[in-house]
């Protein structure tokens, strides 16, 4: 997993409360057995005028011009601001996926779907809940200043506006560690094999059952 | 010191080690597996030289990408037309014969959705925790289970340590007290409650479903009321044991082996909140007011009695929300205040895991039976939850029932739950659906989802429009 420090950059807003996993990252791209790849597929059903299928040339296809991350103003953006329950319904990880592969690596929201905001720690996004009314005045900001960016240190937990104010957010400290770290979660579980077998021992005692093979 | 929930007890029966920082390792007994979400789990196993850590503990069966129409199904994977599709549904087969993992194949009897599969297998059982990677996966916590969703980082975590990375979650409890009136099935109470917390609601909670109500319905009805927690927000939905999770339970096929059964009950009996729990946020009910619902927009809250009209986003003082009433209207092609009972319908679709049991199909059928799909109806599907579902259904002259009727009776499959087989709306199609979610696109691209009970789509198909399922 890539590492996460500090970035600037673009902020483009996505003004709607409770966009859904399918919004971001419709069904037919889930077909894949790949993690890569899913970047202009990023949501599609609202970024192009014709219906998209897997493995098209999304180039050659029709944009939708008033969609707002195919302004030109937009171009590049790494930082997504949203509004409430970014990221509801499926647990598909291919949301985040997509979202990275656009080159996004943070998403500001008042708050996210759960799985959604797990998933993208494990991706190396950072997201980012910070309330309402500082939530509405970035969008506010954002709508007045072309090429609007923001500054995002982790290690600091703070955001710094272009006119040098610092918003302080938090995140939990395993997530984190993790994240500055580029840490796989599976070699930091491993490190605990030990306790995985107890816990098993102890249950096969208890609860028998629960390790029969039908 | 306070009495514990049911949520309580479960995670603390599995907390493996708990990290500096509060979150712990949870110990998985059950991961479900579909073609969707593992392959990149797989390959991530692959990549790190990783063998399952329990491959028994997984079972994995093909659901959403299934074909289910019958002349394309009987010659199994290899005849899925769709290349993309097929090649998933393949990946999944080598990857559960490479690593070992019980697979029920694509024409396997006992094939189906994940989520019906696994109850009626016995597979999934009170006291276990559950993952999928699949949000519906809180559909197992009907059996006094810990079940939720993954993502597909998490579905490797767990093949790799047959663990999890959690932070546990709040306590929350929905009562619905009363009783409801006929007519009225789990699925109405379930939308009810997300159109009275909303679909972040639950956010951050566990829920526990209790109450009357939710006491008198079957354990399929409580699976019913589970699946759509992740609707309300909350990663897992759950209920108390009883003698009818107890019963459901007997006789399965990977129910515990008769040696283990009556230590087995003796556990399941403890699960269960104590009378002096304290939840974090507590949700009552009436279940007497509650009416047949019908979804108006894009989001399981946007919810209605069938009785009332669509509302009118100038009545919402709320401005985000009043945007988002608006946009889902202009999506789903309506206009403020038309009754619901004036919106016709172009499909039908009964099917998904929520409402694909034998007793949605039951109940489905009593509406169909002696009465003809109308003639604006383009197509009525009723897709079975899994092979032995279909087969049950066929025993009790079901399909004989749809298909006179002029239903389309197929294989069981996720469907036009989702749409990534061919089953599908087009552009501007409306569709009466029992399945969970009507976000834009969900069922095709541009189509028009309306959710519902099996009842009340069995009434909308014979009507050609949505009408009080208690007045036909
Ligand atoms: S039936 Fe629908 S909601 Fe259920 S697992 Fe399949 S696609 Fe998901």
């Amino acid at each position: 997993m890539e590492k996460f420090e500090k970035i600037t950059g673009i902020v483009a807003p996505m003004d709607r409360a409770n966009v859904d996993t399918d919004a971001i990252i419709p069904k037919q791209f889930l077909k894949s057995i790949q993690r890569s790849g899913f970047g202009p597929n990023l949501f599609d059903e609202w970024r192009y005028l014709d219906v998209g299928e897997p493995g098209q040339d999304c180039s050659q296809r029709p944009l939708n011009p008033d969609f707002v991350l195919n302004q030109p103003r937009y171009q590049g953006a790494s930082i997504l601001l949203a509004r409430e329950n970014f990221g509801c319904g499926s647990s598909r990880e291919h949301a985040p996926w997509a979202l990275l592969d656009d080159g996004f690596r943070v998403i500001i929201a008042p708050s996210f779907a759960d799985i959604f905001y797990n998933n993208c720690f494990k991706n190396s996004i950072l997201p980012i809940v910070l309330d309402e009314e500082t939530v509405d005045r970035l969008f506010r900001e954002v709508a007045a200043t072309e090429g609007y960016e923001l500054t995002v240190d982790l290690p600091a937990q703070t955001i710094t506006t272009p006119g040098g104010e610092e918003i302080p957010f938090e995140v939990d400290e395993f997530r984190k560690y993790c994240l500055l770290n580029g840490l796989d979660d599976i070699g930091l579980t491993l490190q605990h094999v030990d306790d995985i077998r107890a816990y098993e021992e102890r249950r096969k005692q208890e609860a028998p059952w629960l390790f029969e093979t039908g | 010191m306070a009495g514990k929930t049911l949520y309580d007890k479960l995670w603390e029966q599995h907390v493996v080690r708990t990290q500096e920082d509060g979150t712990c390792l949870l110990y998985i007994d059950r991961q479900l597996i579909h073609e969707v979400t593992s392959p990149q789990a797989f390959e991530g196993l692959r990549l790190a030289g990783r063998r399952p850590w329990r491959a028994t503990a997984n079972l994995a069966t093909p659901d959403h990408n299934v074909p289910t129409n019958p002349e394309d199904r009987h010659g199994g994977v290899e005849a899925i037309h769709d290349p993309v599709s097929r090649l998933q549904v393949q990946t999944l087969d080598r990857n559960c014969e490479e690593f070992a993992i019980p697979e029920f194949h694509i024409n396997d009897p006992r094939q189906g959705i994940v989520h019906v599969v696994g109850p009626e297998e016995g597979v999934t059982l009170p006291g276990m925790t559950v993952v999928c990677g699949d949000s519906h996966t809180s559909t197992h916590g009907a059996l006094g289970a810990l079940a939720h969703g993954i993502g597909t980082s998490e579905v490797e975590h767990v093949l790799a340590t047959q663990c999890l990375i959690q932070a546990k979650s709040k306590n929350m409890r929905v009562r619905v007290e009363g009783r409801v009136g006929p007519g009225v099935t789990a699925k109405d109470i379930v939308l009810a409650i997300i159109g009275e917390i909303g679909t972040a609601g639950g956010t951050g909670y566990a829920i526990e479903f209790a109450g009357q109500a939710i006491r008198d319905l079957s354990i399929e009805g409580r699976m019913t009321v589970c699946n759509m927690a992740i609707e309300a927000g909350a990663r897992a939905g759950m209920v108390a044991v009883d003698e009818k999770t107890i019963d459901y339970v007997k006789g399965r096929p990977f129910a515990p082996k008769p040696e283990h059964w009556e230590r087995a009950v003796a556990a399941w009996r403890e699960l269960h909140s104590d009378d002096d729990a304290v939840f974090d946020r507590e949700v009552v009910i009436d279940a007497a007011g509650i009416q047949p619902q019908v979804t108006w927009g894009t989001s399981p809250e946007m919810v209605v009695p069938v009785g009332a009209r669509v509302p009118d986003p100038a009545a919402e003082v709320d401005p985000v929300k009043a945007e988002g009433m608006r946009r889902a209207l202009d999506y789903m092609g309506l206009a403020a205040g038309t009754p619901i009972t004036e919106i016709s319908v172009d499909k039908v679709f009964i099917g998904s895991c929520t409402n694909s049991r034998i007793e949605d199909l039951r109940a489905a059928a009593a509406v169909a039976k002696g009465r003809k799909v109308a003639g604006n109806v383009k197509q009525a599907l009723v897709v079975p939850g899994s092979g032995l579902v279909k087969r049950q259904a066929e025993e009790e002259g079901l399909d004989r029932v749809f298909i006179e009727a002029g239903f389309e009776w197929r294989e069981p499959g996720c469907s036009m739950c989702l749409a990534m087989n061919a089953d599908r709306l087009e552009p501007g199609e409306r569709c009466a659906s029992t399945s969970n979610r009507n976000f834009e696109g969900r069922q095709g691209a541009g189509g028009r989802t309306h959710l519902v009970s099996p009842a009340m789509a069995a009434a909308a198909a014979v009507s050609g429009r949505f009408v009080d399922v208690r007045e036909l």
